[in-house]
């Protein structure tokens, strides 16, 4: 007798694999191989010994300790660790608010592994490396239309180099003009992205930061007590990481040009306004964009990215050396600028993402990226009218009004009447399948969740991921053990957070691993 | 009656639990406060009824998952054991108490047998009143945590709800590697308070056990711990000290972390006066500050004392406006832990220095030193 087949629960069944596997050190076996290669007197006779012949302090004294292991027990590692993962290409990835993450469509990546690419060496001489240098022209091009800057450098290799780029390229003008000494302040807001204040202060300036007015916006009448004859600029997020745009946004330009200082716009998530605001317009001196979050290049899983530094004419001469230049006939490469801040990075940039981001550019033409801003925007207001749906859940700052392209929520309300907080929200999101962060710095937004769901994600995505937060919220209410409990299908348990702050108690390369188990 | 707490069990983590019955029995009542057997008759008579233990009730709660590893250490009846047994825990009991008329000496030998009994975390229910009556007693020897119970809840040693209060003290009995903070035991004087007279003070600081802001994620660093940030703000001012001035450091821990740097003792709970090389005075009055000042150019420096963002008029009150109009609103400085403007969730800091005309000139925006050449623009309103 067969037993009627029941339908599926609302909520996707999911389980993770969970392999308990072993750093990869571990599983090194002496003597295992991927590849024996043979021995072929010939081919030594005619070179000789390779090694002898270079210098002695680029020989090894002994072999790296590589871990040695067969071709089918490497792949089959790998094969598990990314069992034991999620990702933009596996899971609705909303989640991880502020680091736009779209979807990277397959063929550009096709085209990066594609041996035009791929064979050409850095040090190639430019006449034969026109192909690219074209793409590296042209992709300036785009970002110029796309910002109303007059000149863009792409060789920062991630979104807080470019940021750095920009701080040098202010402190060099300040340099010419004889102020570098005077002007020692930088300004930012406490919502712009962190990396701009940490950027500044790397780079030796004071930071001054700004808190929000009482509606939630950048406080202008704060930021008119903080400029003076001090302030060499103003790093500012728009819309900022809650997803708000400043509506004072050129008075705000303003104001630090009238007190002598410049202003450098982060545009590293410009997915709202594409094709709708320009830097330019709203009068701001420099600014960047982050190719790996914008601009579909992968995020790389911390590196290498791709960061884009945009400048009027009054910076360009400050620009990192080289820049791509075009004479009407080909394309190379200038060093002479006597004026550049020199290189921030070895060679060009990182060029498979310069590449994969003019590839993302072309497909889409310029009424494309104006249509990915306004689904970027139209997915978030729609995901927020779902989320405010659910118990316990707000949306602090700018209360009512609609946001760009993210939300910064809280979960205050919920933690205050279940004791469940928003880090456990994330534990539990995973047994559900799917990502879910709490939020970076600063602390301020009790119990948070930074939503951003880009353009990629349908209707039915959005659903579902609002239909696993919907009913989070109600087993906080109901069961909170559950999520107080969580993962229970998912790979990665809870961690301790005290044992970050034992330097002893973790290791992050394998050789630090074997010194401090030695110690113990 | 001598207190016969067990002999330590080597597994078994001491918990002691001190409930002041009588906590908030004022407030619903419109007393402002519940200190003193009087207004706590008076209360009783408008209709107060002690709502503490449900309170504690719910901290409790939060503590059963661990009720096995634990030895809890508490007073008779009402006073902590009532609560424990309601909650199924087994206490054990110390002390005696007069049930319906506990007074603050009740807390004093409650908190002086924890201390004997070297309970790893002190647990007390009650309000700024009571947390004072603890740090009276045996002063920062024990890690303690309050949950808040009371009217007045200004002192930085309380959780922000019960339910927490619970979850903090799980998380510490549970963790490996404890971490503390210093936190402010500020009350207010309730006679003073009812004519409209508000006068707190800053009786000294409780090691509370720190949590990990649980908006902590994986994508940042583990921000640096509120000593290394204290010492990244006496970096930074020691830096701009000049000679020939007069240094007025009010209290608080954030301002300690300059004296210390200066080579300097700091009194925690009053005010000193320094130059950039030596020490002028410790624990001035507002007499001795003017006489000061008759002979010193000077700056005064301050940190936010207490939940509420008072930079002034709050545990401070020797920086009186004699002193400050002498100083000059310009040579006011204000250094603080970048949490503690956080804490304030969007509020303005306060100055209250009881002359509404010198508060209106204090407040606009100004700049708070929070680490090492990093300032906020924030806003003061009286």
């Amino acid at each position: 007798m067969s037993q009627p087949i029941r339908s599926k629960p609302a909520l996707r069944r999911f389980h993770q694999a969970r392999w308990d596997e072993p750093v990869i050190f571990e599983l090194s076996q002496p003597g295992q191989r991927g590849i024996l290669i043979p021995e072929e007197a010939g081919i030594e006779n005619e070179v000789g010994d390779v090694v002898a012949s270079l210098p002695a302090y680029l020989q090894r004294k002994a072999p790296a300790r590589l871990p040695e292991m067969s071709q089918l027990h490497v792949l089959r590692h790998y094969d598990r660790l990314s069992q034991e993962n999620l990702g933009v290409d596996l899971n609705i990835d909303v989640g991880q608010g502020t680091c736009t993450m779209k979807y990277s469509p397959k063929v550009n990546d096709q085209l990066v592994r594609s041996s035009k690419l791929a064979d050409l060496h850095p040090l190639q001489d430019e006449t034969t490396v026109q192909g690219i240098l074209k793409v590296m022209y042209r992709l300036e091009q785009f970002l110029k239309e796309i910002s109303g800057m007059d000149r863009f450098t792409l060789q920062a290799g991630s979104g807080s180099v470019a940021i750095y780029t920009n701080v040098s390229m202010i402190r060099a003008y300040h340099a010419r003009r004889g102020e570098a000494g005077n002007r020692d302040e930088v300004i930012t807001t406490i919502f712009s992205h962190p990396s701009n204040a940490a950027c500044a202060k790397t780079a030796g300036y004071k930071i001054i930061t700004l808190y929000p007015d009482e509606d939630g916006y950048p406080d202008l009448e704060a930021l008119k007590a903080a400029v003076s004859e001090r302030t060499a600029a103003l790093l500012i997020t728009n819309p900022e990481d809650t997803g708000i745009f400043n509506p004072k946004i050129e008075e705000f330009v303003r104001i630090v040009h009238l007190a002598g200082g410049l202003c450098s716009y982060d545009q590293a998530n410009a997915n709202g306004i594409l094709g709708v605001t320009r830097a330019r317009e709203a009068g701001f001196d420099l600014c960047h964009f982050n190719l790996h979050k914008t601009f579909s290049t992968p995020h790389g899983c911390g590196g290498p990215g791709a960061g884009a530094s945009g400048v009027t004419n009054e910076l360009a001469p400050f620009l990192p050396v080289p820049t791509v230049e075009y004479d009407g006939v080909r394309y190379y490469l200038d060093y002479n600028r006597p004026q550049s801040i020199g290189k921030i990075r070895p060679f060009y940039g990182v060029v498979p993402n310069l590449l994969r981001a003019y590839a993302w550019i072309m497909s889409l033409g310029a009424d494309g990226l104006r249509e990915v801003a306004e689904i970027a925007v139209l997915n978030n207001n729609y995901l927020m009218k779902k989320v405010l749906e659910i118990r316990g859940v707000s949306a602090p700052y700018a209360q009512g009004k609609h946001r760009i392209e993210q939300v910064r929520y809280s979960w205050e309300k919920l933690t205050e009447e279940t004791g469940v907080h928003s880090e456990e929200i994330g534990y539990r999101a995973a047994d559900f399948g799917t990502h879910y962060w709490t939020s970076h710095h600063p602390y301020i937004v009790p119990e948070p969740m930074t939503l951003e769901p880009t353009e990629s994600y349908s209707k039915a995505d959005l659903d579902e991921y609002a239909a696993i937060l919907a009913h989070i919220a109600d087993e906080a209410y109901t069961q909170p053990e559950t999520i107080h409990t969580a993962p229970h299908n998912s790979t990665v348990h809870r961690i301790e957070h005290e044992t970050f702050d034992d330097p002893q108690a973790w290791a992050v390369t394998w050789r630090a691993y074997l010194r401090k188990a030695a110690q113990k | 009656m001598q207190p016969y707490f067990p002999e330590r069990s080597s597994s078994k983590k001491r918990l002691g639990l001190i409930v002041n019955p009588v906590a908030g029995l004022g407030g619903r009542v419109g007393l402002k406060g519940s200190d003193g057997a009087e207004i706590q008759r008076k209360a009783r008579l408008l209709g107060a009824v002690p709502e503490v233990e449900e309170r504690v009730l719910r901290a409790l709660e939060a503590l059963l998952p661990m009720k096995g590893d634990l030895d809890l250490l508490t007073c008779p009846g009402e006073m902590g054991e009532r609560a424990a047994r309601r909650c199924g825990f087994e206490p054990f009991v110390t002390g005696s108490i007069t049930p319906g008329a506990t007074t603050a000496a009740d807390t004093h030998r409650a908190a002086q047998s924890m201390a004997d009994a070297q309970v790893d975390l002190l647990l007390f229910a009650g309000g700024d009143g009571t947390a004072r009556d603890i740090y009276a007693a045996i002063g920062a020897v024990l890690p303690a945590l309050g949950i808040p119970a009371g009217v007045k809840i200004h002192s930085a040693v309380f959780a922000i709800n019960p339910r927490s209060a619970g979850e903090l003290a799980l998380e510490y009995l549970k963790s490996r590697a404890p971490r503390f903070r210093e936190a402010e035991v500020v009350d207010l004087d309730e006679d003073a308070y009812r004519v409209g007279d508000g006068s707190t003070c800053l009786y000294g600081y409780l090691r509370v056990p720190f949590r990990r802001n649980l908006v902590q994620n994986q994508k940042v660093p583990t921000p640096g711990s509120e000593a290394v940030q204290a010492q990244a703000v006496a970096a930074d001012f020691v830096e701009s000290m000049q000679k020939g001035w007069l240094y007025i450091l009010g209290p608080g821990t954030t301002i300690r972390a300059i004296a210390q740097l200066l080579g300097m003792p700091k009194t925690l709970v009053g005010v000193d006066a320094v130059s950039c090389e030596e020490m002028i005075a410790l624990d001035a009055s507002e007499h001795q500050l003017l006489e000061l000042l008759e002979h010193w150019p000077a700056k005064i420096v301050v940190t936010p004392i207490g939940g509420q963002g008072f930079l002034l008029g709050r545990g401070n009150q020797q920086i009186s406006p004699r002193v400050i109009h002498k100083v000059g609103k310009g040579n006011i400085l204000v250094v603080s832990l970048i949490q503690k403007l956080n804490a304030l969730r969007g509020r303005p800091l306060l100055v209250d220095t009881g002359d509404p005309v010198l508060d209106k000139t204090l407040t606009g925006y100004i700049s708070v030193t929070t680490g090492h050449h990093e300032k906020v623009i924030y806003q003061v309103r009286s």
